[in-house]
């Protein structure tokens, strides 16, 4: 039992860090936002495996519901305004994304 | 493997840092605050792990018959998970200030702006 | 600081750190040890007050204190996102339009919502039995009320959610932890001690303070996050400036799309034309059942 035990924790380990790294890296907040949702994911699994349910509970409703909500909304009214105020540099953020945006 | 979990979340934290200096965008380094924040969720939990151990609730366990993991730390990451979110609740809503005010969220012009 | 010698500094700080933690790492008790004293004892103590699950008695009785540090500090960001984000003189509201939604996911959303909304409940009130309590629920809880916003539109939403109430609330849900608080000093112990009758082991009773420190934590966390969440979706959603030219309009996003772009974009084609439907938020709460 303890070998699997350690496996899954690799995995779950192996998973976070990569998660995580890729959150890191999209510089687009909107893709930013999925994959942090998808960390949340990663840590409620690696949590569940390190037994603390109590944890991966909290973090499952908070990674993967609550932050990437409030990252999208944050991205929508700053792009709202953005829009508004005509061009500036990061622009191309904008334009990289308007598939979302219309999506959303 | 007795070390692992530990390098990983100080990668974490390492790479959350990386993302916080080198972001172009407001929003982008609150979510890299967050990355930073789940590696020391990683690390206690970590910590607080033993072989062969289960949940410390016992409405389905009999005291005594297993070792349990500890129990504290997870009581620290718990409170610290939901009162993160709020925090960076708060971190965004400064974002959408800065925002409104300045017409972006880019730190570099952010700072031009000010010079 | 120019940007090439921030990175320098960031990297040799990095390098630096992650040296220390390495050596760090090293020193730690190895990972699944044996040794974990404190854990030992907080079990202990968590089965002399017939609480049956260990973290909410560390949470909720052993270090209760603590906890009503971290509730102040959820209060303080509650309430410092609701003064930064609220409607200034120079913003006005625009009513969001009501939106059309797929039949399929109105009948899913609005099947999951109730379900959601028992099992954020049920969570909350079994904290000190099973994982769970009331950070965990709270936040499903307040999500869930959320999936009305995905199943109808933000005016549904608004209907059911006056902010004031929920501002109450959470301000009585800190108030209660207090003075649950003070019962302690009343009863002639210290501050948070657990002075009621700890009850049989393993019923929802059990556990003395417990089980009302951990309700009137559920209670302002549902209530916190549903006032935060409201807060961010008044400003995406309605409020707008009051110079903004569309302000006359019914919906600012329309009118935009339509306008000449900046030139830096132009060789993009004008987004969707997205002003019929309210944002649904992408991401449907995961904790759902099913």
């Amino acid at each position: 039992m303890r070998p699997v035990a350690d496996v899954l924790i690799v995995l779950a380990l192996a998973l976070v860090a990569a998660s995580s790294t890729a959150a890191v890296l999209a510089r687009d907040p909107v893709r930013q936002s999925t994959v942090l949702a998808l960390l949340g994911l990663s840590l409620a699994l690696l949590f569940a495996v390190l037994q603390a349910p109590d944890v991966a509970l909290s973090q499952l409703a908070v990674g993967s519901a609550l932050t990437p909500l409030m990252l999208l909304l944050s991205v929508r009214k700053v792009r709202r305004k953005g829009k508004e105020g005509g061009s500036h540099r990061n622009a191309g953020n904008r334009t990289g994304s308007t598939d979302q945006e219309g999506r959303r | 493997m007795s070390v692992l979990p530990y390098l990983v979340a100080g990668w974490i934290f390492l790479i959350g840092c990386y993302g916080l200096a080198t972001s172009r965008n407001l929003i982008h380094a609150v979510g890299c605050l967050a990355v930073c924040q789940a590696s020391t969720y990683v690390l206690l939990l970590a910590v607080g792990y033993r072989d062969g151990g289960t949940a410390p609730v016992f409405s389905d366990l009999k005291p005594g018959t297993r070792p349990v993991v500890d129990p504290v730390v997870q009581a620290l990451t718990l409170t610290d998970v939901v009162v993160g979110a709020t925090v960076t609740a708060l971190l965004l809503a400064l974002v959408v200030q800065v925002g409104k005010r300045h017409g972006t969220v880019d730190p570099d012009e952010l700072s031009e702006l000010r010079g | 600081m120019s940007r090439r010698a921030r990175l320098w500094v960031l990297a040799v700080g990095g390098l630096g750190l992650a040296v220390l933690l390495f050596a760090a790492s090293l020193e730690l008790p190895g990972f699944g040890g044996d040794w974990h004293p404190y854990g030992v004892r907080a079990v202990e103590a968590a089965l002399a007050r017939h609480t049956s699950n260990v973290v909410a008695a560390v949470n909720f009785d052993q270090r209760a204190f603590d906890t009503l540090g971290e509730e102040s500090i959820l209060f303080c960001a509650a309430l410092g996102t609701v003064v930064l984000l609220r409607q200034t003189s120079d913003e006005h509201r625009v009513r969001p339009e009501p939106a059309r939604v797929a039949p399929p996911v109105r009948r899913y959303a609005l099947v999951a919502l109730p379900v959601t909304l028992l099992i954020g409940l049920y969570i909350v009130a079994h904290g000190q039995l099973s994982p769970g309590g009331g950070f965990q629920g709270g936040v499903v809880v307040a999500t869930a009320l959320h999936l009305l916003y995905i199943a109808v539109d933000y005016r549904a939403l608004e209907r059911i959610r006056p902010i004031g109430l929920y501002a109450m609330a959470d301000a009585a849900g800190e108030a209660a932890y207090l003075l649950l608080g003070a019962a302690g000093l009343i009863a002639g112990t210290a501050y948070l001690a657990n002075v009621l009758p700890y009850g049989t082991f393993n019923t929802l009773a059990s556990g003395g303070t417990v089980p009302l420190l951990n309700a009137a934590v559920g209670v302002e966390v549902a209530s916190g996050v549903v006032v935060l969440l409201a807060s961010f979706l008044d400003q995406a959603v309605e409020i707008v400036d009051a110079d903004d030219p569309d302000s006359s309009g019914r919906n600012s996003d329309q009118d935009n799309s339509g306008r000449p772009r900046a030139p830096d974009n132009s060789d993009q084609p004008p987004a969707p034309d997205t002003s019929g439907r309210t944002p649904t938020p992408h991401n449907p709460p995961e904790e759902k059942p099913t």
